[in-house]
């Protein structure tokens, strides 16, 4: 199904609603980096990636790895809607023996590839994933999700070396690169920059592009190389910590937490006011 | 905080643990000048940022880079630097297993690694972030030594008592906010087990917070005439044999208890030293039956797996 920009702007303001109200029967969760990555995720679901609701592992599906485990609450709306399981599964969310908690768990929830959470993980998942896509010749993609502060880890060089190695034309590195980790803004705590220069000098060909913007993120997507190219993609997403919910926005100590419920019906309220067909 | 939050990364835990290492360390590091403290993004959340405001420049966040944080914690230690390492327990012990074994643990260095979160502490976290492999890997490392606090009282004494120390130590800690053990001044060392509470009929071995849970169902027992004997193994390496030998003896019947696997912790621990001494006695291993453990809040968990008081209290009847 083709959906113009504006549904999907409107898509975005959905999502970023539901993950309010999730974390509001969460009692909490990873608010700052979940709202940051919403116009990514929606990009992939609603636009880019092909996948089946019925039928979550369908092998010939294209894969995606969220990396920033602890982006779940963005995820977990967006399968529900699409069809992946009803909205019920979540309503034990982080309770005991839920299939929900703050990182994704690929034998609980249908429409997850990977189980993550600990940071630095994805992107090597993701090159095997492309290797074996490779070895069946098969046109599918990995798209993987990464935090910028999860860009400390060594492994993600690790990875970043290898898929250009093996000429991973096929595999899609994303990163969120919303300025900011736990203990301060990247630049403070490990300094990433110059980014782009970094991945381009290990064999990525790199676009960067306002994480926000539909847009950009839908023409970025559209232009990917084909699968069996020989150069694997980064895309260096900007983007605002918390963005959608003013008092949010760029600052570090909504990373986690619980929002009460004064706070949270103001979230939603300024959300409700951000609808494009209603701006 | 910012306004409207109820509990956010600043406070998400009741830190008392936390607070005293990171307040604790601040001060021994004013009287002894080799105290360095590294972190991996992680200074709100484990509270070493109060040594940070006094000593800013002994104090190095690695943001998210566990791996190189534990190794450069061993090059500063080759220079006579007294490292003490903080970061979430699953990633110190699994994600870093190499480097503290091949790094600090074979040179035998002096870096002291707090691993914060330890157990199903971190409840809804998952897998990911609950540690229950942890006792068994490290005290599989030859000159590695193992320290699982109960309290916070404790937790202080312990790393007090580091500073002299000598080789490495892991200290396995939880969230911070468990329950005191230990009122008013007791004696506390590195490597001899804390006799809790005397009794004649059953032992109850524990670290951590099973510690408070075999109390208090000690304290319910006694009131049913039963007889139990709590021990805080607090150091699982080296292992106070002795108290556990003169333990079987006396009471003929021993329960451990964790937060852990049940393979390779505490009980396994104490189920070598038990068959090593030929002492046939009657054993039950409490733990996490070597299952990746369901998501939930922490006390739902060890309500699950029979860690709280009343799985305490259950398996000593059972036993009896
Ligand atoms: C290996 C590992 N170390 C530490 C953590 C704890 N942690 C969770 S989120 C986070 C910060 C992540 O920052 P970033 O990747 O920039 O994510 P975002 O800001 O988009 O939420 C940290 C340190 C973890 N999950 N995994």
């Amino acid at each position: 199904m083709h959906r113009s920009i504006e549904e999907l702007q409107e898509k975005a303001v959905e999502i970023r609603k539901k993950i309010l109200e999730i974390s509001a029967i969460a009692g909490g969760g990873h608010l700052g980096g979940s709202l940051s990555m919403v116009e990514i995720l929606v990009a992939l679901y609603y636009h880019a990636m092909r996948y089946n609701p019925k039928e979550p592992r369908w092998p010939q599906r294209d894969r995606f790895v969220l990396s920033k485990g602890h982006g779940i609450l963005g995820l977990c709306p967006i399968l529900a809607d699409l069809g992946f399981y009803p909205e019920e599964l979540w309503q034990d969310y982080g309770r005991l023996d839920s299939a929900f908690g703050m990182h994704p768990n690929m034998d609980k929830i249908p429409g997850i590839d990977m189980s993550t959470g600990s940071l630095g993980h994805g992107l090597s998942v993701g090159v095997g994933m492309a290797l074996a896509g490779r070895l069946d010749q098969a046109d599918w993609r990995v798209f993987v999700l990464l935090g910028d502060g999860e860009l400390d880890e060594g492994s993600n060089w690790e990875a970043a070396m290898s898929a250009s190695h093996f000429q991973l034309g096929n595999l899609v590195a994303i990163i969120d690169r919303n300025g900011l980790q736990v203990d301060g803004s990247t630049e403070e705590v490990m300094a990433l920059e110059p980014l782009a220069e970094k991945w381009r000098a290990f064999g990525w060909r790199v676009i960067e592009l306002d994480g926000h913007d539909l847009h950009q993120l839908v023409e970025a997507l559209d232009s990917l190389p084909p699968a069996n190219s020989t150069q694997p993609t980064c895309i260096i997403a900007k983007t605002v910590k918390g963005k959608g919910v003013s008092f949010m926005e760029g600052k570090g100590e909504w990373h986690y937490g619980g929002l009460d419920e004064e706070h949270t019906k103001q979230a939603l309220e300024e959300l409700e006011r951000s609808h494009p067909g209603r701006r | 905080m910012p306004q409207g939050f109820f509990f956010n990364v600043l406070d998400v835990d009741k830190f008392a643990t936390r607070d005293v290492y990171g307040k604790v360390l601040a001060e021994l590091a004013e009287s002894n000048r080799d105290i360095v403290v590294l972190t991996a993004d992680m200074r709100l959340s484990n509270k070493t940022n109060d040594f940070a405001k006094v000593h800013p420049d002994r104090y190095f966040d690695f943001g998210i880079a566990e791996q190189n944080m534990i190794a450069a914690a061993a090059g500063m230690a080759t220079c006579g630097k007294i490292p003490f390492v903080s970061t979430y327990a699953a990633f110190a012990s699994l994600r870093c297993a190499e480097q503290i074994h091949t790094d600090i643990a074979y040179p035998n260095l002096n870096v002291r690694i707090l691993s914060t979160h330890a157990g199903l502490s971190l409840g809804d976290g998952g897998p990911t972030h609950h540690a229950i492999e942890d006792i068994a890997i490290m005290r599989s490392m030859a000159n590695m030594t193992v320290v699982v606090p109960a309290d916070a009282k404790s937790c202080a004494k312990a790393i007090e008592e580091s500073v002299s120390y000598q080789g490495p130590i892991y200290f396995r800690l939880g969230m911070g906010a468990e329950p005191l053990v230990y009122k008013g001044d007791f004696d506390y060392n590195i490597g001899k087990a804390n006799i809790v509470r005397e009794g004649s009929d059953l032992t109850v071995i524990a670290c951590g917070i099973c510690v408070m849970a075999a109390e208090k169902a000690a304290r319910k027992l006694e009131k049913e005439d039963i007889s139990v004997k709590v021990i805080d193994m607090h150091t699982i390496k080296p292992l106070d044999t002795e108290t556990i030998i003169q333990a079987a003896k006396e009471t003929g019947k021993i329960i451990t208890a964790e937060v852990h696997n049940i393979i390779g912790g505490l009980g396994g621990a104490v189920a070598e030293t038990l068959a090593e001494h030929g002492l046939g006695i009657k054993f039950k291993r409490l733990g996490i039956p070597d299952v990746y453990s369901a998501i939930g809040p922490p006390d739902d968990l060890y309500a699950r797996y029979g860690i709280d008081s009343d799985g305490i209290y259950n398996a000593s009847k059972k036993m009896l």
